[in-house]
């Protein structure tokens, strides 16, 4: 079997971790819901039908080996996210609408 | 659970069960089962019960969580094949599921000693849930043909999900033979240990001549079984089993002492405390 996760070599009695996106109908995105653990990516999408679409919450699963994931540094949450602030010129209600322009 | 159970805890906020959620699970209304209808329904509803029984004891004990959850799904899956089918044999004594289930006794279930054997490690449980689902997907894809209404409807819900845990299995044994030397051997082990119980789910018996239309005789099961069996071992690169057979008899009411301490645990509270609910 390839498992994503053999990698793991420093805890290979532990199954890697995979992230779940669940889409809960047709036209929708795919959702973070949560993680588990599992051998392989094939596994990792049954156990994701097991622990995360019970109660028919999805028509379709993705899951993502955890550690493919580059996230952002939560430490850097000001140079990041505080930027916008202020900058209401990037929301489109900031624009008022021109008395000529039909249809808007 | 026949009434409406609420609970406003401060904790929990305001809870709510109804019991509407728990008759979903019946498939089929209606009808009284003939005895030797209902004699066939017994062995297809204490083979659920007595498997979903024995899985229910990896609760909180299997090799991981999520494996933990997935036995547990497939438990409730067969509980719920369970009551459809001793609900409906039930029809033919005036009995309820909960009469079926708690107050015969070891003699009086019909199931294959396959189903009542232990879990063993891991690999035992795999190859049971392997060869049972084989056999139950096979029962079901054809008891949806069957001039019995009830039987047809149960089948028809039951395969989908019987085709899940056909699937689950074949993943273990795939991975389990292919894993590593201990998991070949266990696996090997196990297959050894329990291939000896599958004959018996393939013996025809005297009711079978009088169900022609109701359903499929087990005889006529065993080619398509063994061509789904082969293909996985196959890719396991294993043979197929091909030692002793067991005494079997369990359609007859004879079962190995391994039934009787599972019975003992099932029926303990109902016999108690008749008539307890929740």
């Amino acid at each position: 079997m390839s498992a994503p996760g053999a990698s793991d070599s420093a805890h290979p009695e532990t199954w890697p971790l995979w992230e779940v996106f669940v889409r809960s109908s047709r036209g929708l995105s795919h959702v973070h819901v949560g993680s588990l653990h599992a051998p392989d990516e094939t596994m990792a999408v049954r156990n994701a039908r097991d622990l995360y679409t019970r109660r028919s919450e999805g028509v379709s699963i993705w899951v993502v080996p955890s550690e493919a994931i580059t996230a952002s540094d939560p430490d850097a949450k000001g140079a990041f996210f505080e930027s916008p602030a202020g900058k209401n010129y990037r929301h489109a209600t900031y624009y008022t609408a021109s008395e000529g322009v039909k249809h808007l | 659970m026949t009434d409406d159970a609420r609970n406003d805890s401060p904790d929990h906020g305001h809870v709510e069960l109804t019991a509407v959620t728990l008759a979903d699970e019946f498939v089929a209304e209606g009808g009284t089962a003939t005895a030797d209808t209902a004699e066939y329904a017994l062995w297809l509803g204490d083979d659920s019960l007595v498997l979903a029984q024995r899985l229910g004891e990896w609760i909180s004990r299997a090799p991981e969580l999520e494996e933990d959850v997935a036995l547990a799904n497939i438990a409730l899956d067969l509980l719920g094949h369970a009551r459809s089918f001793l609900r409906y044999a039930g029809t033919a004594s005036d009995r309820t599921e909960d009469d079926l289930a708690y107050w015969r006794d070891e003699h009086e279930f019909r199931s294959a000693h396959l189903v009542e054997q232990p879990n063993g490690d891991f690999a035992h449980t795999i190859v049971r849930q392997f060869a049972v689902s084989h056999y139950l997907y096979e029962i079901y894809e054809r008891l949806r043909a069957s001039a019995d209404p009830v039987l047809s409807a149960i089948a028809g819900k039951a395969v989908k999900e019987v085709d899940y845990h056909r699937d689950h299995a074949d993943q273990w044994m795939l991975r389990l033979a292919l894993g590593t030397d201990e998991s070949r051997r266990r696996l090997t082990t196990a297959l050894d240990d329990l291939w000896p119980w599958v004959a018996e789910l393939f013996v025809d018996e005297p009711v079978n001549d009088r169900l022609l239309d109701i359903a499929p005789r087990p005889s006529t099961l065993r080619p398509a079984f063994e061509a789904g069996i082969a293909a996985v071992l196959r890719e396991c690169e294993l043979e197929v089993p091909n030692g002793l057979t067991g005494a079997g008899g369990g359609r007859r009411g004879r079962h190995s002492e391994h039934l009787g301490p599972l019975l003992a645990e099932l029926q303990v509270l109902a016999r108690q405390h008749p008539g307890a609910t929740w």
